[in-house]
């Protein structure tokens, strides 16, 4: 088995090789080395790579669960739930969450978090993935500049998560109506965006944020106007019936309009560019702007039935504000019960003659407006409950110039202003028909009727003698009258005897009248003839021989 | 136990490979085997050291292969990377336990019983300890036989993501993690294959 044993060769024991082996243990260690430069240069990538850790605190943490729930950018997962805790106070859920490395940029002070579930609106639908993968958290990026790592959720996700370019406006109304948030916003009937947040403001008013998308936000200029396009407007004017919407989801889910006011007028709300007044309606908004209202008082001696809050106040026939409310007042002296109307009134609608006020400087402060309504009242303006409509029987109040109306004091200095009044005209026009009523009354009316009734009596006797008695001689007349006509027609006939005898005794008379012209003018030439009788015609021959042989 | 003759004082040593014993005159002439050609040593040389860096090579390869994921996962339900560790829990709590314990015998217990076993070697070798010679002997002789068994994750994942591949509805890909885990278990069997189990037996000379 082994090799024969070479005693010689003991003594060469190969220690070079030894010397040689050493190194391969040394060589070994190498791969520990890279296993641990490995392993280190993963735990520092890592940790180079270690996004910001964020704390986001909702209200409800419904499908939130750790290790599974994202939170997505743009749809693209950027991070990852790693914790849900309640919060200190055990109001809120604080959702801790991972985030990568690239988006620590995005995690300004004003980053939005949401909850994404699904959600279906009239509008809109959205968030349908999620019924099956489960809720995410979205996240839209704000521009602030501050960073910051602890966040509160918004309970409803922003509207334009991610939007396009555009712009953002705000717009303030009394009452926000039926919007809801994803409302249309419509140009000329063409969606050009959408509400993304309305809210209530502390002073009662509310603020609806909407969001026009990119090419179109040019429309909109200092000059626009928003108003409510939901619903449908139908109007019946001297042009007949038009219906007017802007599309079938605006009817149902609300939305908004806007469009170019009339340039020559600036907006009346101009806080901010982006900041507009949303009116209640188109006419409402393409209006010019009213300006701030000023405050009348009138006081009324008579009964104002159907003058309503709301009821027009009309000067010279155009609309120039509303009332705004009716009191019942008491006067002491006369003990009598006046009612006091308050009105506010739109003096810019006044028209041109605002425009020379506002160019007199005038319009400034309310003593000069006092002042230019007492020049009116002094050149007779007055105001007058009027009776809008016979058939509702509701009132305006007009303020017209009524010359002939007696004299009143006006104080300019009493606020609000109080205008006179004169009564309505529906009253003298309800005493008129009261006295008309009165004489129709007076009048001998059964006197009349009984008078009528004998006349009317010997009228019928009249005519029944009439008939009984002169008809029927006036039928024998008649057949008389008729028979006499028949026998003149056939005396009147062409081939009546009479007829025939009295052309021949015409035609005679004719040759008979023809003689007598010859015989004279034959006298005329030859007047001798009558003393020396006719003679002989020398030329020509065969005529003066004839002729002259018969006459004598 | 009387202690028997060890080969080194009979001038004996033994093939690694094919298990020839060769007398030691004979390997003066020719290290290398006389029947399958393959080197023997009378110890193999630095066998505690080689051992020993291949052990802590494992030991540093194991902590990337638990803190990577090994698996990717996405479907409809989202997606998801998984490391072993998560993977196990995932499946014990679902209810899965059998594949839970499976894995974690492959994937945890596997790996940290050859590096305690490798370490505990080591020492006792290191310190010429006579304490259970013979248990230490079947110990390494364990270790050696578990050690590709570790290799069954690394299949899962091969296999998982070679078939799971459905597009939309669910693929696997697999993940830095389970290279690292792959690595492991080679290093932790390289370093086994290095230890010669002869030291256990060596008397303090």
């Amino acid at each position: 088995m082994s090799a024969a044993p070479t005693p010689p060769s003991e003594a060469e024991l190969p220690t070079p090789a030894v010397q040689n082996r050493r190194w391969i243990p040394r060589l070994v260690w190498v791969v520990p080395i890279a296993a641990a430069v490995i392993g280190i240069s993963l735990l520092v990538r890592n940790w180079a790579n270690q996004g910001p850790q964020i704390t986001i605190s909702f209200l409800s943490g419904e499908g939130v669960q750790v290790g599974k729930t994202l939170v997505k950018y743009r749809d693209v997962t950027v991070g990852q739930v790693s914790a849900v805790v309640l919060s200190a106070d055990h109001k809120t859920v604080v959702v801790s969450a991972n985030l990568s490395k690239d988006v620590a940029s995005l995690l300004k002070a004003d980053t939005q978090f949401w909850i994404v579930r699904p959600r279906i609106g009239v509008g809109s639908v959205s968030g349908l993935e999620t019924l099956l993968s489960g809720v995410y958290i979205g996240m839209k990026t704000g521009t602030a500049t501050g960073r910051e790592r602890q966040f509160t959720g918004l309970e409803n996700p922003p509207a334009l998560s991610h939007g396009p370019h555009g712009r953002e406006l705000q717009l303030h109304a009394a009452r926000a109506g039926s919007l809801g948030i994803g409302a249309p916003v419509y140009f000329r009937q063409f969606q050009v965006g959408r509400v993304i947040d309305e809210n209530l403001q502390l002073d009662g008013s509310t603020r609806v944020t909407v969001f026009v998308e990119a090419p179109y936000d040019g429309f909109v200029t200092p000059v626009t106007r928003f108003w409510h396009a939901s619903g449908i407007d139908v109007k019946l004017g001297a042009d007949g019936l038009s219906v007017q919407t802007e599309s079938l989801a605006a009817v149902l889910a609300g939305g908004l309009a806007f469009d170019n006011g009339p340039i020559e007028v600036m907006p009346a709300v101009a806080g901010m560019p982006g900041d507009f007044t949303l009116y209640k309606d188109e006419t409402e908004a393409m209006a010019p702007p009213d300006g701030d209202p000023h405050y009348v008082r009138m006081r009324f001696s008579q009964a104002l039935r159907g003058l309503d809050v709301g009821a027009p106040v009309e000067f010279v026939g155009v609309n120039i504000g509303s009332v705004v409310a009716v009191d019942l007042g008491y006067e002491r002296e006369g003990n009598s019960f006046p009612v006091i109307v308050t009105a506010k009134l739109y003096p810019r609608r006044m028209g041109q003659a605002y425009e020379v006020l506002a160019a007199q400087g005038k319009t400034g402060s309310e003593e000069t407006l006092a002042a230019f309504a007492g020049t009116l009242v002094r050149q007779g303006l007055r105001a007058q409950p009027r009776s809008a409509s016979l058939l509702t029987g509701k009132l305006y109040i007009a303020l017209d110039f009524l010359p002939a109306s007696p004299r009143v004091a006006f104080d300019a200095s009493i606020r609000p202003l109080e205008l006179p009044t004169v009564n309505g005209s529906f009253q003298e026009l309800e005493a008129n028909i009261g006295r008309l009523v009165k004489k129709v009354n007076d009048l001998p009316l059964e006197q009349i009727a009984a008078d009528l009734h004998t006349d009317l009596e010997d009228l019928h006797e009249t005519l029944s003698e009439l008939h009984t008695r002169a008809l029927p001689n006036a039928e024998d007349t008649l057949s008389a009258l008729h028979r006499t006509l028949a026998s003149a027609d056939r005396t009147l006939d062409v081939e009546s005897p009479l007829q025939l005898g009295l052309t021949e005794t015409l035609s005679e008379t004719r040759s008979t009248l023809r003689a007598v012209r010859e015989l004279a003018d034959y006298l005329d030439r030859h007047p001798e003839a009558l003393l020396r009788g006719r003679r002989p015609q020398k030329m020509p021959q065969g005529h003066a021989a004839s002729s002259s042989e018969t006459k004598p | 136990m009387t202690p028997l003759k060890q080969s080194l004082e009979l001038g004996l040593s033994l093939c690694r490979t094919c298990g020839l014993v060769v007398s030691r005159e004979a390997l003066r002439i020719d290290p290398r085997c006389p029947r399958c050609q393959s080197r023997i040593e009378q110890r193999t040389p630095f066998s505690i050291e080689t051992t020993l860096a291949w052990l802590i090579a494992g030991i540093v390869f194991y902590i990337p292969a638990n803190l990577l994921p090994v698996m990717h996962t996405s479907g409809l339900l989202g997606e998801q990377d998984s490391t072993i560790l998560g993977g196990i829990l995932e499946f014990w709590r679902s209810g899965d336990w059998d594949i839970a314990l499976l894995i974690f015998i492959a994937s945890v217990a596997v790996p940290f019983t050859k590096f305690i076993a490798i370490g505990l070697l080591l020492f006792t070798v290191r310190k010429n300890s006579r304490w259970q010679q013979h248990q230490r002997t079947v110990l390494y002789r364990i270790v050696e036989f578990i050690g590709y068994w570790s290799m069954l994750d690394v299949i899962v994942v091969a296999l998982t993501s070679a078939l799971m591949q459905f597009q939309v509805l669910g693929t696997a890909e697999p993940r830095a993690g389970i290279a690292f885990f792959c690595a492991v278990v080679v290093v932790t069997m390289l370093s086994a294959l290095s230890f010669d189990p002869r030291l256990i037996w060596d008397r303090p000379a």
